[in-house]
């Protein structure tokens, strides 16, 4: 099952794919994730490991991902190595009037599990997609902050990168 | 699933040497058995034994590498509809249970043989610690031996015995069990936010043999599945079902589609109560009292933290099934 949302954010992808890499900063802003862990020695980049958990249901599913595509500031990926089976990925794009879009995609499923794994697909699609949603608002509410935070900050003539 | 609870005693994985019923008898719990009586040995104790042995002889021997990951994984799906949509489960605290290690999960049990709270809790462990993480439940040997059933020894339920959790813990597993067994999952539905071990400390004594932190998960709403009359404790001793299959209770109820349920051998419909369950901070026994704990203060202990935590989950519900 695929479900996707998408989103326009006033600030640069630079300052969005900030945010989406930082692996501290997704229980801030992912809805419904209730885990999202560094698991080994890379913290980001391409082969980092997350372990994550959704809350879906009555379960919190996920398992350990690792990063299988890592392009700024445009395209983050991660495929599920334990767990359910699932592909997710950032995909930003510049627009001409300065913002960016944002979409997060998310693939998921259980391999084998037949009709029953069908039909649970089916049910869960709503409430993945409704986290999907919040966490781009979220995400979006927090760069565009930031933005302006650093854009208040230029203006003062401060050094941006110290606060 | 009814399950039941480690007591201390012989082997009872059907690997031992004696004949099915010595070991049956050897391991009919902690409580006082009654010696035999003449009635015991009556027409009517042969026939149940008879009745029982094409049971008990089906009771397989624990071998814990009949669980497999990847059926597990691929059943969560339908566990996942069945506890989301049907029980509208609440897993609370798995963040409690230690990441790694062996570990003995002591939960309270509800629902008859039909038990939602495990299939809610055993959705929800699956789920946040992976299928890759051995986890087993104890289950009374009737479960294990009912035609049907045997789909559950590939979940991890092996047959309640010290020996098979003691095999577990030592190779690192989480383990759940029920120390109450038949006599708590069949109490009356007025009943439904009470602990009742019935007095069952073997769960203390084996962590404490292989030094394993005890987690408490404490579940409500089982008890709603059906409308739970009575234990039927001294019908089962009446007809001798205790001795001979290990049955302290022949349980009446009103369930789906029985209207009358006696016994509940054949399981019912559970009605779609809703299921919250709680797993509590790790109790690690020689950290917290001392290098020999007593055990009869450890079982209060922890009886204690339950029923507390069971009374909290209870207040929170404001109508029976819905929650």
């Amino acid at each position: 099952m695929r479900v996707g949302a998408r989103i326009a954010v006033s600030a640069p992808p630079e300052l969005v794919w900030e945010a989406v890499t930082d692996p501290d900063r997704y229980l801030h802003f992912m809805a419904g994730v209730t885990r999202w862990e560094v698991a080994g020695e890379r913290r980001r980049g391409l082969g980092a490991r997350y372990r994550m958990l959704m809350r879906v249901g009555s379960a919190e599913v996920g398992g350990l991902v690792e990063v299988v595509e890592f392009a700024a500031p445009g395209d983050l990926a991660w495929a599920s190595v334990t767990g359910i089976d699932q592909r997710g990925r950032w995909r930003l794009r510049a627009r001409p009037d300065g913002r960016t879009t944002v979409e997060l995609r998310l693939s998921y499923g259980v391999a084998g599990a037949g009709i029953l794994g069908w039909l649970s697909e089916q049910v869960a699609a709503p409430t993945v997609r409704g986290h999907l949603s919040r966490s781009l608002a979220q995400l979006k509410r927090q760069v565009e902050h930031e933005q302006g935070r650093r854009a208040a900050a230029r203006r003062r003539g401060a050094d941006v990168s110290a606060t | 699933m009814s399950a039941a609870g480690t007591r201390a005693g012989p082997s009872r994985n059907g690997q031992g040497a004696e004949p099915p019923l010595a070991r049956d008898a050897a391991v009919a719990g902690e409580t006082a058995e009654q010696p035999p009586s003449a009635g015991a040995s009556s027409l009517r104790g042969r026939a149940l034994r008879a009745l029982a042995s094409p049971l008990t002889s089906r009771i397989p021997p624990a071998d814990l590498d009949e669980r497999d990951p990847d059926y597990i994984r691929e059943r969560l799906p339908g566990l996942w509809l069945l506890a989301s949509l049907w029980f509208r489960g609440e897993v609370r605290g798995l963040g409690n249970i230690p990441e790694e290690g062996g570990v003995l999960l002591v939960g309270n049990h509800s629902g008859g043989n039909v038990t939602p709270d495990t299939t809610v809790f055993t959705l929800a462990f699956s789920a946040y610690f992976g299928v890759e993480r051995a986890f087993y439940q104890l289950a009374h040997n009737l479960v294990l031996s009912l035609p049907g059933l045997g789909f559950l020894r590939r979940f991890g339920t092996v047959a309640a015995s010290p020996e098979n959790a003691a095999r577990a813990l030592r190779h690192g597993a989480a383990v759940l069990v029920y120390p109450g067994g038949d006599h708590e999952v069949h109490r009356p539905s007025w009943e439904g936010a009470k602990v009742d071990f019935a007095g069952r400390r073997g769960f203390v004594r084996l962590a404490l043999a292989h030094d394993v932190p005890i987690v408490p998960v404490v579940a409500v709403g089982g008890q709603e599945t059906a409308l739970f009359l009575s234990r039927g404790g001294g019908l089962a001793r009446a007809l001798g079902l205790d001795r001979a299959l290990r049955l302290k209770v022949l349980p009446i109820s009103l369930a789906v589609p029985w209207g009358l349920n006696v016994g509940d051998f054949l399981g019912h419909v559970p009605l779609p109560a809703k299921i919250t369950v709680e797993a509590l901070p790790p109790i690690r026994l020689r950290e917290q009292f001392g290098p020999e704990p007593d055990v009869d203060e450890v079982y209060e202990h922890v009886v204690g933290l339950m029923q507390e935590t069971l009374d909290a989950l209870a207040a929170e519900r404001r109508l029976p099934i819905v929650g």
